[in-house]
């Protein structure tokens, strides 16, 4: 079994959300779900972040806050996109101001789709996100952690997009899991 | 018969941060369960520096790297020199100058957050040095020395003369500990209004040495709680380490009951307290007699 994490820190940041996403993550951090229990601790800052939870899609405004926040995280890191307009662009995918997703602009570890995505769900992205951070922390030791290049990406957003679609399928299906087991 | 010798300061140098760590631990266990949670393992903060040791370092300037190794030196200094029963006075004055050394990290960041949680900081420790200063002359009036090893062999508790003084330095404690106000301090919590205050701008192996700071600081603040207590009779180490941990869940209690105290409020409210505690009781002394001199 690989070795978990037991301290991810949550960096959460709200592109263009409707807010649905945002209370269920918080929701995340109530008694009933006490996400603490893992060591998850919502912190504020992006240099002591693990993990960065993003929801909503991204747009003009918000793509270079999301690309900024990522860069000064300090590796080993990683992204997770909660709710569907943050893994797709959901509903808004078509429109002409919205980009798409968060992949779209940043690497996305782990998608955890759902509108809203329900916190058994987002808990069940995060303890995914902790195994990969462990992998990457890994490659770290080796180094043999691939250079992420952000510019990359953002310029063609959806051909990237979908290489990391194939990449973290099983990411995807894991954080599924947890959905349709209810 | 005092404790307070070189293998105590030893024993300190050693043990504070594994003693320190656990008790942080035991904080966020207690502070979850007060709140109707589960909360994270007691050993959750040793997870925290390891996982934190492992992470990449992206450093603002390299003197912010010096800063913070002077804040930790300056702290286990001024742990050492207590545990080794030295001057209370020299002792308070390192401790001032490890807070010092906290506070010109952040500003060398130069960045917005930094500045802010500098600014608020200052302010901060304006609010506790005076009842700091006043423990030490306190416990000069009754005991006759500033000596910690000599406070500890008093005849009597410090506690029977100056039990405003010991209010008020578990008032300022709660600022120490740096649980509240919210909106300066950098605790575990989801305290956002400065990001993190004086560490948004530090993170991995020098974020961990901030931790471990922390941590020898929290045991020697105990540390100066257990001394009101200590005095020639063996039965006091039993009791003052009752007290501490008393103490220790006032502190949570208090931190959970008062979560969004504003920094203003911590302003008005310490040297209100301070007045209130701690000169009254230091004017009872002088006025009566009370002391040794």
């Amino acid at each position: 079994m690989a070795k978990v994490s037991k301290s991810p820190w949550v960096l959460h940041y709200d592109g263009a959300s409707c807010n649905g996403c945002d209370i269920e993550v918080l929701a995340c951090l109530t008694p009933m779900y006490d996400a603490e229990r893992f060591g998850v601790i919502n912190t504020g800052d992006p240099k002591h972040a693990d993990i960065f939870l993003v929801t909503g899609g991204i747009n003009e405004q918000c793509k270079d806050v999301v690309k900024q926040l990522y860069e000064q995280m300090p590796n080993p890191k990683v992204v997770v996109a909660v709710g569907i307009c943050a893994c797709t662009g959901g509903v808004f995918k078509e429109t002409y101001n919205i980009l798409g997703g968060v992949d779209t602009v940043i690497p996305v570890d782990v998608y955890v789709p759902g509108c809203a995505a329900r916190p058994e769900s987002i808990i069940d992205g995060i303890v995914k996100g902790i195994a990969v951070l462990d992998q990457k922390r890994e490659a770290m030791k080796q180094g043999k952690l691939p250079e992420l290049n952000v510019e990359d990406i953002s310029e063609d957003g959806k051909e990237q997009a979908s290489a990391n679609e194939a990449q973290n399928a099983e990411a995807e299906t894991t954080a599924n899991a947890g959905e349709e087991s209810k | 018969m005092t404790f307070f010798s070189w293998p105590l300061a030893i024993g300190y140098l050693i043990l504070a941060p594994f003693i320190g760590g656990f008790f942080d631990g035991l904080d966020r266990k207690i502070s979850a369960r007060m709140q109707g949670r589960t909360g994270p393992s007691v050993f959750q903060s040793f997870y925290d520096v390891s996982k934190l040791l492992q992470k990449e370092s992206k450093m603002v300037n390299h003197l912010q790297q010096f800063l913070v190794c002077g804040f930790l030196v300056f702290v286990v200094f001024t742990g050492v020199l207590f545990f080794a029963g030295a001057d209370l006075l020299m002792i308070f004055f390192a401790l001032t100058l490890a807070g010092i050394f906290y506070v010109l990290q952040a500003s060398s960041a130069n960045a917005p957050f930094s500045a802010l949680a500098v600014q608020r900081e200052l302010m901060q420790m304006m609010a506790y040095e005076p009842m700091v200063l006043l423990t030490a002359v306190g416990f000069y009036v009754v005991t006759g020395s500033f000596a910690v090893r000599e406070i500890s062999l008093a005849d009597r508790s410090a506690i029977c003369l100056m039990p405003g003084f010991f209010l008020g330095f578990i008032f300022i404690m709660i600022i120490k500990l740096r649980k509240s106000p919210f909106d300066v301090s950098t605790g575990h919590h989801a305290h956002q209004e400065v990001v993190q205050g004086l560490n948004s701008d530090l993170s991995g192996p020098v974020m961990a040495l901030v931790e471990v700071s922390h941590w020898y600081e929290n045991v020697f603040l105990y540390g100066v709680i257990g001394l009101f207590i200590l005095n020639n009779q063996l039965w006091s180490v039993p009791v003052a380490l009752v007290v501490c941990f008393l103490v220790f869940f006032l502190e949570i209690l208090i931190d959970n009951v008062c979560a969004r105290v504003k920094w203003q409020l911590m302003f008005r409210s310490t040297w209100i307290f301070t007045i209130i505690a701690g000169v009254i009781n230091l004017l009872v002394l002088i006025l009566f007699h009370l002391g040794v001199k």
